[in-house]
């Protein structure tokens, strides 16, 4: 039993512990010149969506529910976080302040959402709760595409036509334009805040999945109906993943937020586009595997980016290679092998050695 | 006092009745055999009584509480526990995580508890850990508590889904068809575990099973459905030897 606990502990202190060997890495690096500074800029693109990866393995692989809008709640973590910051930028100017409370006005409001999603989803399971979550990503990034959103002295105003319709006073300023969404968001986004909120979700998943809601949660996705039959709440418990799932995106959504000059709901950043790459990075990274997500979101957002060199042949070689990863990690023969060249062996062999 | 008083319970589906005028009454602390040729309704009942279904006709009383329309998760908390025919485990959970989410509702400590583990987290998994190992131990699968479920050999996964229902600490124990796929061996260790769960938590057990060696062995009263229906009842010896059993079900 003591046993067990140990494992969890130090699979988890590893995990921890990757990351921030990565920061320290990346920070030597960056102090010492030696980055591009394109690789400088995919520094917190990494963090954002590895952050993703997580969340939406929590839906995945520990819920066992496949959801396609995980983007969708990045996209409302990412405008909330942005109004919030455009509507306080004045009243509140210490930056770690406002952005801390930018990031979990965020979470908050994915979170609400995911909840709000959650409900009429709960009795779908499979390709259909898929459809049905893909489409809600879509509505939600195709609504705030026509979302326009200014503040005078009056208060807020909000349209979903066009800028003349919010009806403001002269001294208005519109801060959500259309499909031209938020500009001129302050870029509080670091390479270290985003490290933080990695190790901050997770915290939360991994703690989640051994406590007893984490039981409750990783039962329905064994076996619905019997962890009905000893009483667990299936509602209540589906209900707590979803929300959790879309609280992390959400705060995912306001680092995104808080990174770049301007934020739109475009198809490329926030559509079903989005949401299959990162649940790509969760199959690949192993499905209930949170470590793995990191290392998979990690490794296959960078790839595309530097690939760039190759130009139109670009998607071409990413492809190639998912699917070498995918036969990889799969074939028996491959599976031998690593276990044979494992690190543990090597370790075990030479400390065998040693010995004698 | 009856543990467990059924009145006329009924179901259809579509056209088919499947469940028709059932009436059965259960003693605190006895050991009860449903049998009846396949396709008789006897799961059909178990669904019934743990709310899978919700009957069209009838009553169900347990321990002198009604629980004919609740839910299946209140009926679990009511007192109801059961195995599965063809065995519902948690796979991809450990044998110990198995148990103690059976425990589940026994304790409680918030959302936040168990991510900052506060000293309530603390106390209370310590508490659900030492009672899931005390039930492992009863079951003999205390090796087995690191062991994935799914990794189980065939006996013990049945083993560990009755760990798993006697840790909602039930008033009465459903076991469905619980040596379907053992050999005698087995079957003869099973029957020796089902008569220490019902003298050592003192259980009241209403089982399912095919293999009439262990019904006659350990049931002290049967029921015998055929055709949704309660052809006969009473005394294991009584209805074995009832001609039209011996028609119906076991041959002559």
């Amino acid at each position: 039993m003591g046993k067990k606990f140990d494992k969890t502990a130090k699979s988890n202190a590893i995990t921890y512990g990757m990351v921030v060997v990565a920061w320290l890495v990346m920070m030597a690096l960056q102090q010492a010149g030696m980055l591009s500074s394109s690789t400088v800029g995919l520094l917190v693109p990494v963090c954002i969506y590895s952050i993703m990866a997580v969340s939406l393995n929590l839906t995945v692989g520990i819920l066992g529910d496949l959801s396609l809008g995980q983007a969708g709640f990045m996209c409302v973590g990412a405008f909330a976080s942005a109004l919030f910051t455009n509507l306080v930028q004045d009243s509140i100017s210490f930056t770690p302040v406002r952005f801390t409370l930018a990031i979990l006005v965020g979470a908050l409001v994915a979170g609400v959402f995911g909840l709000l999603i959650g409900i009429p989803v709960l009795r779908l399971s499979g390709d259909y709760l898929a459809i049905v979550t893909l489409a809600f990503g879509e509505i939600i990034k195709n609504f705030l595409n026509i979302l326009y959103v200014g503040k005078d002295s009056h208060g807020l105003h909000f349209s979903i036509k066009d800028t003349m319709s919010l009806g403001m006073e002269p001294d208005g300023v519109v801060i959500i334009k259309g499909a031209q969404g938020i500009t001129g968001t302050s870029r509080d986004a670091t390479f270290t805040i985003g490290i933080i909120l990695l190790l901050i979700s997770l915290f939360i998943v991994l703690r989640l999945i051994q406590s007893r809601d984490g039981r409750a949660i990783r039962s329905i996705r064994d076996n619905r109906i019997a962890a009905e039959s000893i009483g667990i709440n299936i509602t209540k418990y589906k209900l707590l993943a979803l929300t959790v799932s879309a609280a992390i995106a959400g705060m995912a959504g306001a680092l995104y937020a808080h990174n770049y000059n301007s934020l739109a709901a475009t198809s490329a950043k926030f559509g079903y586009n989005m949401s299959i790459m990162i649940l790509v990075y969760v199959v690949l990274g192993g499905i209930g595997n949170i470590r793995g997500s990191v290392i998979a979101a990690t490794l296959l957002y960078v790839l595309p980016e530097k690939l760039r060199f190759l130009q139109s042949y670009r998607m071409l070689i990413y492809a190639i290679v998912l699917i070498v990863v995918m036969l990889f990690s799969w074939s028996p023969k491959a599976r031998d092998f690593r276990e044979r060249y494992s690190l543990k062996r090597l370790i075990h062999k030479n400390t065998a050695k040693e010995a004698e | 006092m009856a543990m467990l008083e059924v009145k006329n319970l009924g179901i259809s589906f579509g056209g088919l009745r499947a469940v028709n005028g059932f009436n059965i009454t259960i003693q605190e602390g006895e050991l009860y055999g449903l049998i009846g040729p396949n396709g008789a309704g006897k799961t059909t009942v178990f669904n019934l009584l743990t709310g899978v279904y919700k009957p069209d006709t009838g009553s169900i009383v347990l321990d002198g509480k009604d629980i004919t329309t609740l839910h299946a998760i209140d009926i679990s908390k009511a007192g109801i526990a059961r195995t599965f025919q063809n065995i519902r485990l948690f796979k991809n959970m450990t044998v110990l995580d198995n148990v103690k989410t059976g425990l589940h509702n026994k304790h409680e400590y918030s959302f936040l508890a168990g991510i900052f583990h506060t000293p309530a987290y603390q106390k209370v998994e310590k508490q659900m850990n030492e009672q899931a190992m005390e039930l492992l131990k009863v079951f003999e699968l205390d090796q087995h508590a690191d062991t994935l479920a799914a990794n189980l050999p065939y006996g013990e996964q049945r083993k560990l889904e009755i760990a798993r229902a006697m840790a909602t600490e039930p008033k009465l124990l459903l076991l469905d068809e619980p040596a379907a796929g053992m050999n005698p061996n087995e079957t003869q260790a099973l029957m020796d575990m089902i008569r220490f769960v019902q003298s050592h938590f003192h259980m009241t057990i209403l089982l399912i099973e095919h293999d009439m060696r262990l019904v006659s062995g350990i049931c002290e009263e049967l029921t015998v459905l055929n055709f949704g229906e309660v052809l006969a009842q009473g005394k294991t010896a009584d209805v074995l030897h009832n001609p039209q059993v011996i028609t119906a079900y076991l041959g002559e």
